[in-house]
């Protein structure tokens, strides 16, 4: 028999806010061109990003902490598939740990040829020293900012 | 024990596929219903309760499916509960069904649902949503990128090579060409899958799971009621979950709790399912595993996570054909994830796999002798873990 299909595309509009500590942070850098971790005082980790509260201690934290702009790769992938709404292929990105922080943050790594698999992984390998990139107009968001090797 | 046993009585699967357009989303979920209720020889008003297995709402683009999937279920003037974990979800309810007859207020309870990824435009887009607004959905996070990284991690820490992730495609697809259920039964070479393209590296196409469309259902019942009636049953004996914290960027870095190149929550949910079945070596105790692993890289996790062998240590053992039908532990004899996920029900199909096993009914795919099997499933971001001991 001949077998039916409905073609449906949602399309939903959000506004989200963001709080306090993740306002306080965006606005630094955005403005200041800035990245900041709050310290958990119980434990002494800075947590980057930050939050209103320690998922370990479970205490709020209590302090602000200027970390990076160095630090060191904890983690990428570099993807070669297109995705529907994410962007265009090959792009390289994973997690840094700022100098200063004990936890690490995603971003993109810029300026690695990623045609040779391979070779891009040598070079993007954990343990890896970057510095974190600021972009010139600044909205505040995660994507004002992005690693480039040292 | 102090635990009050729960007998499996029926269980339903569909034969996974890419697409039913024959079927639409509530007849997926009646087709597995009425294999289960077949296998226990029960009517739906033999059923008390319903516990409905459901993964995001987005992946059958159904809104709260769940209120089109409650006649499928025969859930009118019933109890009935959605569960949602992720990717753990058909665990949980398979849990929370067993919760029903642990604790006394049922004694017979169905679990059921169905998924149609293969109508979704695109799951990672949908799975890019479960990360935060806030910090993190910016970036291209999905389950393959943030499982890429674990595998970067695990490489890392304890050595694996592209053809060690190659090399349980091999071992799944040769277990899932003998499963009838199976979304890919294929079988392939380590050749064939380096040569399949990257997605996100280090995993190439066909470390990837597909995205299958089918219904999963089980009924569990109370020992009292299994014996009143004279049924056949297999045997819940441990129950397990634990929760890992949100930020993956937590799991590296300076002396994480939980590094994310491992499994660590997962290995704390076996211990308390193992403390409560009283299983104390896995390696001896247990004859077959359904271990999540919708990536290649995750089989390892799984496996050291389950206590077969300690961290690091699972990638020349699986060489070996420790995990292989015929080896030592039988890992995944249905071809696991990596060859039928529909997310929805994928947990339930891991715990419905061992019952199988256990029942004597697992055709070419048996594991001979099978008497006691395990059985894990992971949701959200390496994050909600559950797992199950059960016997004959």
């Amino acid at each position: 028999m001949e077998l039916l299909k409905r073609k449906e595309d949602w399309k939903i509009t959000y506004t989200h806010a963001l709080g306090e500590v993740a306002s306080w942070f965006y606005v630094q850098l955005r403005d200041n061109a800035k990245i900041y971790g709050r310290r958990c005082a119980k434990s002494g980790r800075v947590l980057v990003p930050p939050r209103a509260f320690s998922d370990q201690t479970l205490e709020p934290t209590t302090d602000w902490v200027e970390v990076g702009p160095g630090g060191k790769i904890e983690a990428f992938t570099i993807v070669y598939e297109p995705f529907e709404n994410l962007p265009e292929p090959p792009y390289a990105f994973g997690y840094v740990q700022l100098d200063g922080a004990d936890t690490a943050i995603g971003g993109f790594f810029k300026g690695v040829d990623l045609k040779d698999p391979h070779k891009a992984a040598e070079i993007l390998k954990v343990g890896t020293r970057v510095t974190a990139k600021f972009a010139d107009k600044r909205v505040g968001d995660v994507l004002d900012f992005w690693f480039e090797l040292d | 024990m102090g635990y009050p046993r729960v007998g499996i009585i029926g269980v339903g699967q569909s034969n996974f596929k890419p697409k039913r357009d024959d079927a639409s989303y509530p007849d997926l979920v009646r087709e597995a219903v009425n294999i289960a209720l077949g296998h226990s020889k029960l009517e739906f008003d033999d059923i008390e309760a319903i516990v409905y297995s459901l993964a995001p709402d987005a992946m059958v683009g159904i809104g709260n499916a769940e209120r089109l999937g409650v006649d499928a279920v025969g859930g009118r003037s019933k109890r009935f509960l959605r569960i949602n974990t992720g990717g753990a979800t058909g665990i949980s309810s398979v849990a929370a069904a067993y919760y029903h007859v642990a604790a006394g207020a049922c004694d017979v309870v169905m679990t059921a649902g169905a998924d149609k990824v293969g109508e979704c435009g695109d799951s990672q887009t949908v799975l890019n949503k479960i990360w935060d607004p806030t910090y993190e959905r910016q970036l291209p996070l999905g389950t393959i990128t943030m499982l890429a990284m674990s595998a970067i991690r695990y490489a890392q820490k304890y050595g694996l090579t592209e053809e060690d992730m190659a090399r349980v495609v091999v071992k799944s697809r040769k277990h899932a060409a003998l499963n009838p259920h199976a979304h890919l039964r294929k079988e392939v070479t380590i050749d064939d899958v380096l040569a399949s393209r990257y997605i996100s590296y280090p995993i190439k196409l066909m470390d990837c799971c597909p995205q299958s469309c089918g219904g999963g259902a089980m009924i569990l019942a109370s020992e009292k009621y299994i014996k009143d009636n004279k049924l056949d049953a297999v045997w819940i004996t441990g129950v397990g979950h634990c929760s890992e914290t949100y930020y993956l960027g937590d799991r590296m870095g300076n002396d994480p709790v939980a590094d994310h190149a491992d499994s660590y929550a997962l290995n704390l949910s076996f211990k308390k399912a193992y403390a409560m079945a009283g299983v104390t070596n896995p390696r001896k105790e247990v004859d077959v595993a359904e271990l999540y692993n919708p990536f290649s890289n995750t089989d390892y996790h799984a496996i050291e996570a389950a206590g077969f062998t300690g961290l690091g240590k699972s990638v020349p053992e699986l060489k070996e054909g420790v995990y292989s039908l015929g080896g030592e532990v039988v890992v995944n004899p249905s071809g696991g994830v990596l060859c039928t996920n529909a997310i929805a029900v994928t947990g339930m199909v891991r715990v419905i796999e061992l019952a199988t096993q256990l029942f004597g009914m697992a055709g070419e795919r048996q594991v001979k002798g099978a008497k006691r099997g395990i059985a894990s499933a992971n949701g959200g971001d390496h994050q909600f873990f559950g797992t199950m001991v059960v016997e004959a």
